[in-house]
């Protein structure tokens, strides 16, 4: 079984300023460096334990949905199983000597671009169904780390990644991305305080939302005025994003979310608040501080994180209010991968939400099909949207009146599905909903924490 | 020397020797890579991660509710000829007398004709994997070489095994020696290729476990 064909674009996916891996030894050059430089002991444990039982490619919504066994899960790091076995195992010297495995080639590697970034969306869904207990997302992560060194991170990744590392935010917009914050401000009448010098919180924004969905970004807003918190967008670091994360390119998502942490640092903030955006709190709240070199100064929180505990303090009240059901996606990197899948259940309750689970929620809802990256890849779309399919029925399903998410891509992800599944439900944004039930009677009790 | 003692003698002397140091060797490699310190501030203590990494170690072994109508029939085949394994080689009251000559102690066993056909019924089974190994398009496509002859090596425990019990086909003491052999082989083959897993199951269930519940996250 072969990986479907990759369309070539090895001028495209350089990195500026770096040796071009354009001949087939440099791309495998590049990725068992990328490889080599990932792969430690708990990665090479990972490899070593599988026992080719395939039952992973049942929890992936990429195999459930078109049974081709190409999107098995850990099919789509067999290069790098394979280089493992040959280059690093304890047993390598005996399998380069029988031929066990054979050294890994560059048309295997663009061949398996389409099963690393185009049908995988990091959710981690296979690594909940392991017998084993493998991390496979965790592995594909570190094959898309190797795949970006042998330049073949896709290049709508890579072009993301590469503006954002040089200028903070992944694409250039016709106005800078502070003004358009301040604008959002004036329209939707509520002070978005950027750059204060000190601030217990810092607040970044998802790039999706000001493009998209710019009262979501009211909302959050609105929120921490009506908590009374001391808090501060910071020009040089608004975008929560981190298109490294999603390129595999370590050295550039570290430099990324660098940017944020220093700026944190420099007012001075005890907590920075994820907005709605999932793969943004995987690369801040758990891999930046590996990249950073050490730990944070200050707590990493989702903002549905952030509001529960507010709400759990009794400083954010909420009104309960006779609406529509609801049916509540799941973002795979906060509910899954993070640990946030009780804070948006209590916000939900506490504004008296009549609550339609799908069949598959919290940590084992499937992705909304957006996740890692894979949104922004035009030539994934049509696998993407069979894929859909499987959350669509379960969506229908559920029978709730509004979907409601945390996520921002998760948002944008149904929101483009709306041509392609006629019928389909407008998402909504659980942060905006929060907004709405602000209980405006009862002052907050209290500073938070 | 006749096949028997050789078998039994220097065989499997050999046998046990690369066994020991082919495990240990797979376990210590492991040791010379690095191990990634996590800096990220952890949502839950060490303590509870730890133990949270020890009970995954128990719950990974029946899948989540979620999961069963997909995995459930493949999950119940592999394990049952685990158990079937298990049974045979450690209730066989000739195994537990060979096992106390080298251990000191002894345990109960199970009448000879319960084994025979717990080892028939596990057999039977172990085709069944076989089968749906070479079938299952995701299977066949993941399965090396190693699969193969990991299957094979056991299978042929099993059956020089009944074959002996039963004094089928040739002398009690060439088919003991045969079935001797056969063990010898597996213990060989056993560090190096996909039979290791019975030392990784534990710790690789443990350490996701732990690393899931540090972040809060289910396992």
């Amino acid at each position: 079984m072969s990986a479907a064909a990759a369309p070539a674009h090895a001028a495209a996916t350089l990195r500026p300023g770096a040796p071009a891996p354009t001949t087939p030894d440099a791309r495998v050059a590049g990725a068992m460096k990328g490889f080599a430089r990932e792969i430690g002991a708990l990665s090479a444990f990972r490899l070593e334990s599988c026992i080719h039982c395939g039952i992973c490619a049942e929890g992936c919504h990429y195999y459930i949905a078109t049974e081709d066994p190409q999107y098995t899960p850990i099919w789509k790091v067999e290069v790098f199983k394979q280089a493992y076995k040959r280059e690093a195992s304890p047993l390598a010297p005996l399998v380069r000597l029988l031929g066990f495995k054979r050294a890994v080639r560059a048309d295997q590697l663009e061949q398996w671009q389409h099963l690393l970034y185009d049908s995988c969306n990091l959710c981690g869904r296979c690594s909940l169904i392991c017998p084993m207990g493998i991390d496979v997302t965790a592995l594909i992560e570190q094959a898309r780390s190797a795949m970006f060194e042998a330049g073949l991170a896709p290049p709508a990744l890579y072009h993301r990644a590469a503006h954002q590392r040089e200028t903070g935010q992944p694409e250039a917009t016709a106005e800078p991305l502070r003004e358009q914050l301040q604008a959002i401000g004036e329209r939707f009448e509520v002070p978005l305080p950027i750059d204060q010098d000190a601030a217990d919180v810092m607040l970044c924004v998802s790039r999706t939302d000001i493009e998209h969905y710019p009262a979501a970004v009211a909302a959050l807003a609105r929120l921490m005025q009506h908590l009374g918190v001391s808090c501060t967008f910071r020009s040089a670091a608004l975008v929560a994003e981190n298109y490294g994360y999603y390129a595999g390119a370590k050295d550039w998502q570290g430099e990324i979310s660098r940017r944020l942490i220093e700026q944190a640092i420099a007012c001075g903030a005890r907590t920075l608040i994820i907005p709605e955006c999932g793969h943004a709190y995987t690369a801040l709240r758990w891999e930046a501080a590996d990249l950073y070199g050490g730990p944070l100064p200050f707590e990493v929180l989702a903002a549905s994180e952030f509001l529960a505990a507010e709400l759990a303090a009794g400083r954010l009240k909420l009104r309960r209010a006779a609406g529509p059901t609801v049916t509540f996606q799941d973002p795979c990197q906060l509910a899954r991968r993070g640990g946030v899948e009780a804070a948006p259940r209590l916000l939900m309750q506490a504004m008296g939400i009549d609550l339609r689970e799908m069949k598959n929620h919290g940590a084992f809802g499937f992705c909304c099909g957006g996740g890692g990256g894979v949104i922004n890849i035009a030539s994934a779309r049509p696998l993407h949207y069979r894929t859909m399919e499987t959350k669509m029925h379960e969506i229908e399903a559920a029978g709730g009146e509004v979907l409601l998410t945390s996520c921002s891509d998760c948002r944008y992800t149904f929101d483009d599905a709306q041509a392609h599944f006629p019928g389909a439900k407008a998402p909504a944004s659980l942060l905006e909903l929060v907004a709405q039930h602000l209980d405006d009677q009862r002052a907050p009790a209290g500073k938070p924490a | 020397m006749d096949l028997l003692a050789f078998a039994r003698g220097p065989a499997l002397t050999i046998a046990l020797l690369v066994f020991c140091a082919g495990v240990l060797w797979r376990i210590v490699g492991f040791a010379l890579l690095r191990i990634r310190a996590e800096r990220s501030r952890a949502r839950a203590s060490f303590a509870k991660s730890a133990i949270e990494g020890l009970l995954a170690t128990l719950t990974r072994s029946w899948p989540h509710r979620e999961f069963i109508a997909r995995t459930g029939a493949g999950e119940a085949l592999g394990y049952s000829y685990h158990l079937g394994l298990f049974a045979v080689v450690l209730l066989y009251v000739p195994h537990i007398e060979f096992l106390g000559s080298l251990l000191g102690f002894t345990w109960p066993g199970l009448p000879s004709t319960v084994i025979t056909a717990l080892s028939v019924l596990t057999a039977t089974i172990f085709l069944g994997v076989l089968f749906r190994r070479v079938t299952n398009p995701v299977m066949r496509m993941l399965s090396n070489f190693d699969d193969y002859f990991s299957w094979v090596v056991t299978m042929s425990v099993l059956v020089t095994g009944l074959a002996t019990s039963a004094h089928f086909g040739a002398r009690y003491e060439t088919l003991l020696a045969i079935h001797i052999l056969s063990v010898d082989a597996l213990l060989i083959w056993f560090p190096f290729g996909k039979l290791m897993h019975a030392f990784y199951i534990f710790p690789s269930r443990a350490i996701n476990g732990a690393v899931l519940a540090r972040k809060g996250a289910a396992s």
